[in-house]
């Protein structure tokens, strides 16, 4: 056989990512710690200029590259740049906290670039072996990350409890690509998806083994009950940077995994992976939201609300219609923006040598910093899918899909358990604004971290009184 | 010129663009805030007059109207307009706003630009509940009323305010959920979420029951009904004055004005199978309400379980309609009980805001709303009891004040339907008196109770503006309702024509 050098251009951000992130790692093996800031410009400069190129440069429409391996298509460019636009935000928020907590080193920014990789090629994945490669680059990376901060007994023991779990979790999905290999005789996802609504080269008990073994993967990598395990231990366990990385963008690659391995690959099988993720939605909801109102911690309880988001997003998915996906994917975006802004927040009021992870940290809020509480107040009623609020439309569109798909019990059963978690979001709202501030000082944080919290806190704002952009861009994916 | 004015959007966006302003103004100025805060108060009075002045009468098509395209992908339009039902409730709105914010004048101490800016904000988002012609707006508006009312009772409420405003907050959270899933429904099944669409599309009855169960659980919660009414009394008792006037006199109508707008022209066959189930609750509303509020100790409890009795009116006359319709064959007897039910509604909103006012007059004066503490204020403050005096036989149904209008009309209506229900919802008329002229008993007259009682100052110049203005207009809509009656018959007409027809798939 003859070798081909594949097309370049549909991979042209991430070959530039790969490239400037190596050139990260370089220069900061040369840079001394009082000049760590050159890494942190030139990590913020490679986000850009991959967004620009991930924004530009990859043509249109939908192509397949690397011998059916790797696809750039609508959904893949719209997702990368969230990916992208989040890991900027996220350096954003933690630089001043890790120079604190003296743990600016460059380990953080090449660890994350490469984790941003790994999410993007798993985004653009047109194989099962694709899907797998960016899994394990993004989660070695986060791996290290969460172990990151090595004095900490309890980043050494969250990342070992991640470590250990992610591993077997990825062995599970690695068994499951492995057994549909063995029957279909492909990786590419657009032969297997063809081969197995064919039907008769393959038998269904292999295909649904198969696909029972990759969905805990996905259910992994989601944090769906009953994979949940790792989620609150790693969130509490690690420095909130890391907390805020590991719990925004990988979202994002993990509905991309979903969808390229269950929609694209396995869509003729649909009943089959419906009814399996529909007890995980089911489980995820209640689960979350019950078990976050008995929580103390915030970082612990705002894991508990991102399983029961994943419920959601799940429940989106499910519906297995167009606007489902599209649902789903608005909630993902939806889900990461607040997030985002929310451990943003807990970055925002902790201290030098002190983690404001307590729920009482934000007592009296709204005396200490009033803005700020106003933020987190829009954050919370957003969680708790009240408008005018960007999350507000998110639950909307997921239950119109389960409606429209003729599952309107989940539809009722899924609002009333919002109603039980809006309990937790309301919690910190008293917190911030019926209590008295004790002893808690005042709100004084670097004025980058304060300008793009207040931006992130107004888009949710925004976008809650302008949704139809957001909401066109993700019709315009599935459609 | 004037015609193409967006009145409606402004009546919306002007009070929360005032609110944004104070809270941007901080706290370190609080006469500027308040200032603010009356003047966009004021100003969005005024500007709401020509809905009355310009109202065109005569017809119950929807006027004002406002549409342009809101959330393309999901077929959400922002629109706006106003018929027979709806412009009352925004008079009322924006006319208890103004008061609300002299009442709060001086007695708000702490966090004042926050505390007006909740009202201003709360005042364009009700304004949105009752303009709103498109399901989804209309819930954005209903849902996100929830946050400055949480806020309001939570930070400026009394010593169980945390307990009073989550309850408050999930009860309503937990009740308009089940509305939205029906919403959805109903797009499903027109391709729109235009209410007018929703009216007009034919539903089987199974599904019509479902609906309408869902919209009365959103509904029932916020009238209040028997028995999911609980929470009003703790919200009521723990928020502060000015909360307690909005809750009473506004956020109450909503549910009244939902069963108008939503429960019986969508579901109209529905309504007819289930409307005893209203009207038993109804009915117990009057009568087993109205005995618990004879028994509180605490003022604004009291006035609380009066609002739950009052608003038992309100849903009875809404909903003996069928049961006319049925006994008679005539649609004018059944338009009596749903008259009686809207000036009820507005008459309530006037006096209990009133009363609500009262209480906090007093309150403000002995930090105590507890009825033993007070005996005998007529002789320290005659002028104060003067007013008591005629909210309280307002709200007792005294001919000659708005509160006797609707009652009167609503018992017409009910006789028609059943004299046993005409008999029971009659005993308000005793009750009702029971419990508030023993209330003005024990606390205006008799010996004066004790030296706090007696070194009580009577009402200052703008507490006496405030009931006064109310005063005026309690008397006024009792003895001249004609244009108030005017405004919505034709709506009320097509209302009835509308339910009237069974909207079954044949």
């Amino acid at each position: 056989m003859e070798f081909q050098i594949p097309v370049l251009a549909p991979a042209a951000a991430e070959i530039t990512l790969l490239a400037l992130t190596c050139l990260v790692l370089l220069v900061d093996a040369f840079v001394s710690q009082a000049r760590r800031d050159i890494t942190y410009a030139l990590t913020l400069v490679t986000l850009v200029c991959t967004a620009w190129v991930a924004a530009f440069m990859t043509g249109n429409g939908t192509q397949i590259t690397f011998a059916g391996h790797f696809v750039n298509d609508p959904m893949a460019r719209v997702l990368k740049l969230v990916v992208l636009a989040t890991a900027g935000m996220v350096f954003l928020y933690s630089r001043d906290y890790l120079e604190r907590e003296n743990i600016y080193r460059g380990e953080f920014f090449v660890l994350a670039l490469f984790a941003t990789l790994g999410m993007m090629v798993m985004i653009s994945a047109h194989s099962l072996l694709t899907v797998y490669l960016g899994l394990e680059l993004l989660s070695l990376s986060l791996y290290a990350l969460v172990a990151f901060n090595r004095d900490s007994g309890n980043s050494a023991e969250a990342a070992m409890k991640y470590f250990v779990l992610g591993a077997i979790a990825s062995g599970c999905l690695l068994y499951g690509m492995s057994i549909l290999y063995g029957a279909a005789g492909t990786l590419d996802l657009a032969t297997l998806s063809a081969r197995v609504a064919d039907g008769e080269t393959l038998s269904d008990l292999w295909v649904l083994v198969g696909l029972a073994f990759m969905l805990v993967g996905i259910a992994f990598k989601f944090g769906a009950v009953p994979f949940h395990m790792w989620l609150p231990d790693v969130y509490q366990g690690t420095p909130t940077p890391v907390t805020l990385f590991v719990g925004t963008a990988p979202k994002i690659a993990a509905f991309a995994m979903a969808i390229r391995l269950l929609v694209d690959g396995l869509g003729s099988v649909g009943d089959a992976w419906q009814s399996m993720l529909l007890v995980l939605a089911v489980a995820s909801m209640a689960l979350g939201n019950i078990v976050a109102i008995a929580q103390t911690n915030i970082k612990r309880m705002l894991a508990y609300s991102t399983i029961s988001h994943v419920g959601f997003i799940l429940m989106g998915i499910l519906a297995g219609t167009d606007a489902g996906y599209q649902a789903a994917m608005y909630y993902t975006i939806a889900y990461v923006i607040m997030a985002t802004a929310a451990f943003g927040m807990v970055i925002l009021l902790s201290r030098r040598g002190f983690e404001a992870d307590n729920l009482d940290d934000f007592k009296g809020l709204n005396r200490r910093s009033p803005w700020f509480a106003g933020m987190m107040l829009i954050v919370m009623f957003s969680m708790a899918g009240v408008p005018p609020f960007l999350g507000f439309y998110a639950k909307i569109a997921v239950i119109a899909a389960a409606v429209e798909a003729n599952l309107t019990w989940l539809a009722v059963l899924a609002v009333v358990l919002s109603v039980i978690g809006a309990f937790y979001y309301l919690r910190i709202v008293k917190l911030m604004y019926f209590d008295d501030p004790g002893d808690e000082p005042a709100v004084e944080g670097p004025s980058v971290l304060k300008l793009a919290l207040s931006f992130n806190g107004l888009l949710i704002l925004a976008l809650g009184l302008f949704p139809n952009g957001l909401i066109a861009v993700c019709q315009h994916v599935f459609g | 010129m004037l015609s193409d004015f967006p009145l409606l959007s402004a009546l919306i966006w002007l009070p929360i663009l005032g609110g944004g302003a104070l809270l941007w103004l901080g706290e370190e100025r609080p006469d500027a805030a308040r200032v603010t805060a009356l003047l966009t108060s004021l100003i969005t009075f005024l500007i709401s007059l020509p809905l009355f002045t310009g109202f065109e009468r005569g017809t119950a098509a929807m006027q004002f109207v406002e549409l342009r395209p809101w959330i393309e992908s999901f077929n959400v339009n922002y629109h706006l307009g106003i018929d027979g039902i709806s412009m009352p409730l925004i008079l009322l709105t924006t006319f208890i706003t103004v008061l609300v914010v002299i009442a709060g004048w001086d007695v708000i101490k702490t966090r004042v630009s926050q505390y007006f800016a909740a009202f201003l904000i709360m005042e364009g988002l009700m304004n949105g509940v009752f303009a709103a012609l498109d399901a989804m707006l209309f819930y954005v508006f209903w849902e996100a009323m929830l946050i400055p009312m949480f806020i309001i009772i939570g930070v400026w409420g009394g010593p169980r305010r945390v307990y009073a405003t989550v309850k408050f907050f999930l009860y309503t959270f937990f009740g308009s959920v089940f509305m939205l899933v029906s919403l959805i429904y109903l797009y499903m099944q027109t391709g729109s979420y235009e209410i007018l669409d929703f009216q007009s599309q034919s539903l089987g009855l199974q599904p019509q029951i479902w609906i309408f169960l869902a919209f009365l659980f959103a509904f029932a919660v916020k009238v209040p009904m028997w028995p999911v009414h609980t929470w009003l009394p703790d919200a009521h008792v723990e928020a502060p004055t000015g909360g307690s006037v909005i809750l009473a006199a506004i956020m109450l109508k909503m549910g009244g004005y939902g069963f108008l707008r939503f429960s019986l022209p969508i579901t109209p066959d529905a309504s007819r199978e289930l409307d005893w189930l209203i009207i038993a609750a109804s009915l117990i509303a009057v009568v087993y309400i109205g005995l618990v509020a004879l028994v509180q100790q605490d003022m604004k409890k009291l006035i609380a379980y009066s609002s739950i009795a009052h608003m038992g009116f309100v849903t009875l006359g809404f909903f003996i309609v069928f049961a006319v319709y049925a006994r008679t064959g005539a649609l004018e007897g059944a338009a009596l009980g749903m008259q009686g039910g809207m000036v009820q509604m507005l008459s309530h909103g006037l006096i209990s805001g009133a009363l609500f006012l009262c209480v906090g007059v007093l309150y403000d004066r002995m930090h105590s709303r507890r009825i033993d503490d007070y005996g005998g204020v007529a002789n320290t403050m005659p002028k104060f009891a003067a007013f008591m005096v005629l909210f309280a036989l307002a709200n007792a149904g005294l001919p000659g004040t708005s509160g006797f209008v609707g009652e009167f009309l609503v018992i017409l209506g009910s006789f028609q339907a059943n004299p046993w229900f005409a008999f029971l919802a009659a005993t308000t008329l005793v009750l009702g008196a029971a419990y508030t002229l023993w209330l003005v008993k024990r606390v205006l007259y008799g010996e004066v109770a004790n030296e706090d009682v007696a070194a009580l100052d009577d009402l200052n110049r703008r507490e006496f503006l405030m009931l006064g203005i109310l005063a005026f207009f309690v008397v006024l809509l009792g003895v001249w309702p004609a244009p108030l009656l005017d405004v919505m018959g034709p709506t009320l007409d097509q209302l009835l024509q509308q339910i009237s027809i069974s909207k079954l798939v044949p």
